[in-house]
C-alpha cells in the first residue's frame, strides 16, 4: 500500500506492515528512543550500586580513583566526543545526499571508536600488571582494599558493557559505511544512518557520566 | 448496525478460505520463520502452555508434601520444587502470559494494523523466550535451584549449592524477549494505528498493554543488571551485595524489588484489559468511565515504580522509609480500585449473559477484589510484621496473580477462541471449567490467608500438627484446580477440529478485531479500516448483528 512513490529509484518500498516510507522511519527512530530508554536503566542499576559503595566508603573509592590512569580516560573522552561530532556530521551529509561525505564520515567515526577500544585495551592491560583485577589478579593492601576491589569490579563491569554497546556501535557504523558507498541511502531515506546515529550518541553520554565517576573522583580537593 | 464501528466495510460473518493459518503454508519451516504476529502469538501459547504445565506440576508436588507433615520428600528437594514453581510461574508463564499471545495477536487487529512495528523483533522475542525455556528446563533436569524466585543474596551468591548462574542466565535471557516486545508494543501503538483510531478509541486492551509495555521496557533492565552482579559475584567472589565481601545485601534487595513489584503490574494490568473487553459485551453496555479505566492503568505503571520497597519492611530499612513505602502502597490501590467499581457499574442494569468469557471476568472482578484488599493488609506496617513470610502473602498475591491473571487469561482464551481458531468451544464443558477452576481456586488459596495469619511459614517442608486441617483443605482445592485446568486443554483441542464455525463475529461485539473473518487474513484487514466511532458501543438488545 505504498501510494506515495519514492523520489528516486534508491529509496526502497516500505516493509509491508506499513502504509508509508515515513511511517517506517518514523517508528524506527521511536524504537531506538524506546531503546534507548532501557538501556538508560540498565546502566542506571550499576550507578546506583556506585553510589552505594561511595556513600558508603567515601574515602576507600577517592584510593580508588587515584589509582585509575586519567590520561588515557581524558584521552578516550575526546576520542569519543569526536566520533560523536563526525557521526552528528554524517546524519547531516545523509540528510543532503552527499553520499561521498557520508561514506568517509561513517568511517571516521567506525575508527575512532577503534581507537577508542585500542586505548581501553591498553589501560586493562596495565590494571592487569598493577593487579587491580578483581576475581581474577587482585593484590592491594592498606585499610582500602576491599573497597579498591569493590571499586574496580564496578569499573570492569561498567567499562566492560560500555566497551561492549561501543564495539555494537563501530560494527553497525562500518556495515553503514559500506552501504553508503554502495549509494544505499539518499536524502529521501537514511533512517539507518539517523537510527544509529542516535544509538552512538547515547554510548557517548553514558561515557561522559562514566568518565568523572571513575578518573575524576579523588583527585580533587585537599 | 449495533456492531460496526467501522465505516466503509461490510460485515461478512463467512469462513475465511485465506486465512493466517493456511496462507503461506503450513509446513513447521513456515511457523519458524514466520513474521505474522498471529502466528508468532501461536507459537507463544503452546510454549507457555507448557510451562504453565511445569509450574503447575510443581504446585501438586508442593501440595502433596504438604498434606502429611513432615512430608515426602526431602528439605532439599522441597526448596527445588518451590523454586522451580516460582521460576516458572513467573517468567515463563504470569509475564508473557496475555502480552505475548493474546496483545500480540490482538493489539494489530484492534487498532487496524497490518502487524507489529517490528516483526522480525517479535520472531526474535520467541526465540529468546524458548532458549530461555530450555535452559530453565535443563538447569532443573540437571539438578535445580533452591534460593526461591527471588534470587536473595547473600545465599544465591555463596551458599546456595544449586544452579543458580545458569537459572539467572535464564532469567536473564526471557528478561530481553520482554524487553523487546514491550519495545514492540509501544511503538506499535504510537506509529501503527490506522486512520481514525485516536488515543481515547482505542481498546483498554490496547492502553493496557501499552502501560504493560512501559514497565516492561522501563523495569526489565534493572533486574538484567541485577542479574548480572549476582552472577558476578558467584563466580568471581567479588562483590557488592554479599556483607562477607564487603557488600550489602539490602542493595541486592532494593534492586531486585525495583523490577520485581512493577513486574507485578506486568502480571496483572494485561489481566485488566482482557476484563474490561469481557464485561461491556456480555453485559450489552459501553464501559462505564471509559477515561478513568485508561488513566487509572496508566497511574498504575507510573505508581508502581515507587513502592518496592513494601517488601522490604522487615529487612532493615529505616521507619521513614518503611512510611513512605507504606503510604505509597495505599496510594497504589486507588486506581485499582478504580476499575473495579466501573467494571461493577458497566454490570449494573446491563444485559448480562454468563457465557463462559463472563464467568471468568465475574470470578476475576470478586477474586482480584480479595487479592487487592489483602494488599492493603499487608501495606500496612503492624500487619506486615506479623505476617510477612507467612501464608497470608501467599494467599495474597496468589489471588492476584492466579484468582486475577489466570482467570483473566483463561476468560480471554475463551473470548477470542472463535476468533483466533475460527471455532467456537463447547460452552457447556467452558462453564463447567470456569467454576471447577472458581471454587477450586478459592478452596486452595482460602485457607491459606487463615494458616498465614496463625502464623504458618512459608518455604518450609513440614509446620506442626495443628496447621494440618486448614492444609487438606488447601491441597483438596489444588486437586480440584488442577481438574478445572485440565479440562480446558481437552476441550478446545476437540473444537479445533469439531467445534462449530464461528463466524466473524460470534459474540456480536464491537472492536476492529471482530470486523475482520475468523480467522483473520494474513495481513488482517483486506482494506485499512477507518474509524469513526469511540469503542463500546453497545446496546442493551440480546438479538446478533443487524441493521
Ligand atoms: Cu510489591
Amino acid at each position: 500500500m505504498s501510494d506515495a512513490a519514492p523520489a528516486s529509484q534508491s529509496a526502497p518500498q516500505p516493509e509491508p506492515q506499513y502504509a508509508t516510507v515515513e511511517q517506517q522511519a518514523e517508528a524506527a527512530s521511536f524504537g531506538m528512543w524506546v531503546f534507548l530508554a532501557t538501556e538508560v536503566l540498565f546502566f542506571g542499576g550499576m550507578l546506583l550500586a556506585y553510589t552505594w559503595l561511595r556513600a558508603n566508603h567515601p574515602d576507600g573509592v577517592a584510593e580508588a580513583g587515584r589509582h585509575t590512569t586519567v590520561v588515557i580516560g581524558s584521552v578516550n573522552t575526546l576520542v569519543l566526543l569526536t566520533s560523536s561530532f563526525t557521526m552528528a556530521w554524517a546524519v547531516h551529509a545523509a540528510e543532503h545526499g552527499r553520499q561521498k561525505a557520508l561514506t568517509r564520515l561513517l568511517s571516521a567515526t567506525a575508527l575512532l571508536g577503534l581507537l577508542f577500544l585500542g586505548l581501553k585495551g591498553y589501560e586493562y592491560h596495565g590494571e592487569w600488571t598493577e593487579h587491580l583485577v578483581p576475581g581474577l589478579n587482585f593484590h592491594q593492601d592498606g585499610p582500602h582494599a576491599r573497597t579498591i576491589e569493590l571499586f574496580y569490579f564496578l569499573y570492569f563491569l561498567l567499562t566492560g558493557l560500555h566497551g561492549i554497546h561501543v564495539t555494537i556501535g563501530i560494527v553497525l557504523i562500518a556495515l553503514l559505511a559500506v552501504r553508503a558507498r554502495r549509494g544505499a541511502f539518499s536524502a529521501r531515506y537514511y533512517t539507518p544512518v539517523e537510527v544509529t546515529g542516535l544509538y552512538w550518541h547515547f554510548v557517548d553520554i553514558v561515557w561522559i557520566f562514566l568518565y568523572p565517576l571513575i578518573y575524576l573522583v579523588g583527585r580533587s580537593g585537599p | 448496525m449495533t456492531t460496526a464501528t467501522v465505516t466503509g466495510k461490510p460485515e461478512e460473518p463467512v469462513v475465511a478460505t485465506k486465512n493466517y493459518l493456511t496462507e503461506g503454508g503450513v509446513t513447521l519451516r513456515s511457523w519458524l520463520l514466520t513474521r505474522d504476529h498471529k502466528r508468532i502469538a501461536i507459537l507463544y501459547t503452546l510454549s507457555i502452555t507448557f510451562f504453565f504445565f511445569v509450574g503447575g506440576a510443581a504446585a501438586t508436588l508442593i501440595r502433596l508434601n504438604l498434606v502429611t507433615p513432615p512430608g515426602i520428600f526431602t528439605p532439599d528437594i522441597y526448596n527445588r520444587l518451590f523454586t522451580l514453581h516460582g521460576v516458572i510461574m513467573v517468567w515463563f508463564f504470569l509475564i508473557p502470559s496475555i502480552p505475548n499471545t493474546m496483545g500480540n495477536f490482538l493489539i494489530p487487529l484492534m487498532i487496524g494494523a497490518k502487524d507489529l512495528a517490528f516483526p522480525r523483533l517479535n520472531l526474535l522475542s520467541w526465540y529468546l523466550y524458548v532458549g530461555a525455556g530450555f535452559l530453565a528446563l535443563f538447569a532443573i533436569l540437571i539438578g535445580g535451584v533452591d534460593t526461591g524466585w527471588t534470587f536473595y543474596t547473600p545465599f544465591s551468591s555463596l551458599y546456595s549449592n544449586g544452579y543458580v548462574v545458569l537459572a539467572l542466565a535464564a532469567v536473564l535471557a526471557v528478561g530481553f524477549s520482554s524487553i523487546l516486545t514491550g519495545l514492540n508494543f509501544i511503538v506499535t501503538t504510537h506509529r501503527m494505528r490506522a486512520p481514525g483510531m485516536t488515543w481515547y478509541r482505542l481498546p483498554v486492551f490496547v492502553w493496557s498493554n501499552y502501560a504493560t509495555s512501559v514497565i516492561m521496557v522501563l523495569a526489565t533492565p534493572v533486574l538484567a543488571i541485577t542479574l548480572i552482579l549476582v552472577a558476578a559475584e558467584r563466580l568471581l567472589k567479588v562483590g557488592i551485595f554479599d556483607p562477607a565481601l564487603g557488600g550489602d545485601p539490602l542493595l541486592f534487595q532494593h534492586l531486585f524489588w525495583f523490577y520485581s513489584h512493577p513486574a507485578v503490574y506486568i502480571m496483572i494490568l494485561p489481566g485488566f484489559g482482557v476484563i474490561s473487553e469481557i464485561v461491556p459485551c456480555f453485559a450489552r453496555k459501553p464501559l462505564f468511565g471509559y477515561k478513568f479505566v485508561v488513566w487509572s492503568s496508566i497511574a498504575i505503571s507510573v505508581i508502581g515504580f515507587f513502592v518496592w520497597a513494601h517488601h522490604m519492611f522487615v529487612a532493615g530499612i529505616s521507619l521513614y522509609a518503611g512510611l513512605v513505602f507504606s503510604l505509597l502502597s495505599y496510594v497504589i490501590a486507588v486506581p485499582s480500585a478504580i476499575k473495579v467499581f466501573n467494571w461493577t457499574a458497566t454490570l449494573h442494569k446491563g444485559w448480562i449473559s454468563f457465557d463462559a468469557p463472563m464467568l471468568y471476568a465475574l470470578g476475576f472482578i470478586g477474586l482480584f477484589t480479595i487479592g487487592g484488599l489483602t494488599g492493603l493488609f499487608v501495606a500496612n506496617l503492624a500487619f506486615d510484621v506479623h505476617v510477612t513470610d507467612t501464608y497470608f502473602v501467599v494467599a495474597h498475591f496468589h489471588y492476584i496473580m492466579v484468582g486475577g491473571m489466570v482467570s483473566a487469561y483463561f476468560g480471554g482464551l475463551h473470548y477470542w477462541w472463535p476468533k483466533v481458531t475460527g471455532r467456537l468451544y463447547p460452552e457447556w464443558w467452558a462453564r463447567i471449567a470456569a467454576l471447577l477452576i472458581f471454587f477450586g481456586f478459592n478452596l486452595t488459596f482460602f485457607p491459606q490467608f487463615i494458616l498465614g495469619y496463625l502464623g504458618m511459614e512459608r518455604r518450609y517442608y513440614s509446620y506442626p500438627p495443628e496447621f494440618q486441617a486448614w492444609n487438606i483443605f488447601s491441597s483438596a482445592g489444588a486437586s480440584v484446580l488442577a481438574v478445572g485446568y485440565a479440562l480446558p486443554f481437552f476441550y478446545l483441542g476437540w473444537s479445533l477440529f469439531r467445534g462449530k464455525r464461528a463466524g466473524a463475529n460470534p459474540w456480536a461485539a464491537t472492536g476492529l478485531e471482530w470486523q475482520t473473518p475468523s480467522p483473520p487474513p494474513t495481513h488482517n484487514f483486506d482494506r485499512t479500516p477507518t474509524v469513526t466511532r469511540p469503542p463500546y458501543q453497545y446496546r442493551p438488545e440480546p438479538e446478533p448483528q443487524d441493521v
